[in-house]
């Protein structure tokens, strides 16, 4: 069985479990924990559409 | 200036070493051999949950995707690089090994994707480990 994701789900998925242990071994708090993993989702997410347009613009 | 108190008070801490307890020794070797063990031994059951889910998943996506396994190499730096983060997940990498797993050629883009979801899989239990081990010396609740 082989998985076809697309590039966008792949970095959805992978942004989602990144910012899970990043969440939970960059801080001590329990809500300090779940600020930084929506933090880091943010920018993960944030650079991939940033980095789509960037590539959109410079291929138009 | 190497004699400043501030050098003085660096050195210090620096001598202060934690003591070698049974968990100490223990809790990263659990941790990275299964990810997340390390911090459910050690009763932090949500967070443990959490990131034995995280990388799990992740190294199984790696696989489904038909992402490459590196093996012990001497090659290319990028090929050591991969191997060394393959290993990171621990007993996920031995069973993968075991079963001859991720050894297909690369023949499509998402393949490639798999590739690094089984590195980065491993490089964030090393993640987990040390985390493991700070909690299980006292440096983190």
């Amino acid at each position: 069985m082989t998985l076809e994701l697309s590039h966008f789900s792949a970095a959805l998925l992978f942004s989602i479990f990144a910012s899970v242990v990043f969440g939970i071994t960059q801080r001590s708090a329990t809500r300090d924990m779940v600020r930084y993993g929506l933090y880091c989702f943010a920018l993960f997410l944030g650079g991939v559409l940033l980095a789509g347009w960037v590539m959109w613009l410079l291929r138009h | 200036m190497a004699n400043s108190p501030a050098t003085k008070n660096v050195a210090a801490r620096a001598e202060v070493s934690q003591p070698i307890t049974n968990m100490s020794v223990i809790v990263p070797a659990v941790a990275w051999l299964i990810p997340g063990a390390g911090h459910l031994i050690q009763k932090r059951w949500i967070r443990g949950v959490l990131l034995m889910v995280s990388i799990v998943t992740m190294f199984v996506l790696g696989l489904l995707m038909d992402g490459r396994v590196y093996r012990l190499n001497g090659g290319d730096i990028l090929d050591i690089l991969g191997f060394i983060g393959d290993v990171g997940a621990g007993g996920l990498y031995i069973v993968t090994r075991a079963m001859d797993l991720g050894q297909g050629a690369i023949a499509h883009a998402t393949a490639d994707y798999g590739t690094k979801f089984l590195i980065v899989a491993g490089l964030l239990n090393f993640i987990s480990v040390a985390d493991a081990y700070h909690i299980a010396i006292g440096k983190k609740p």
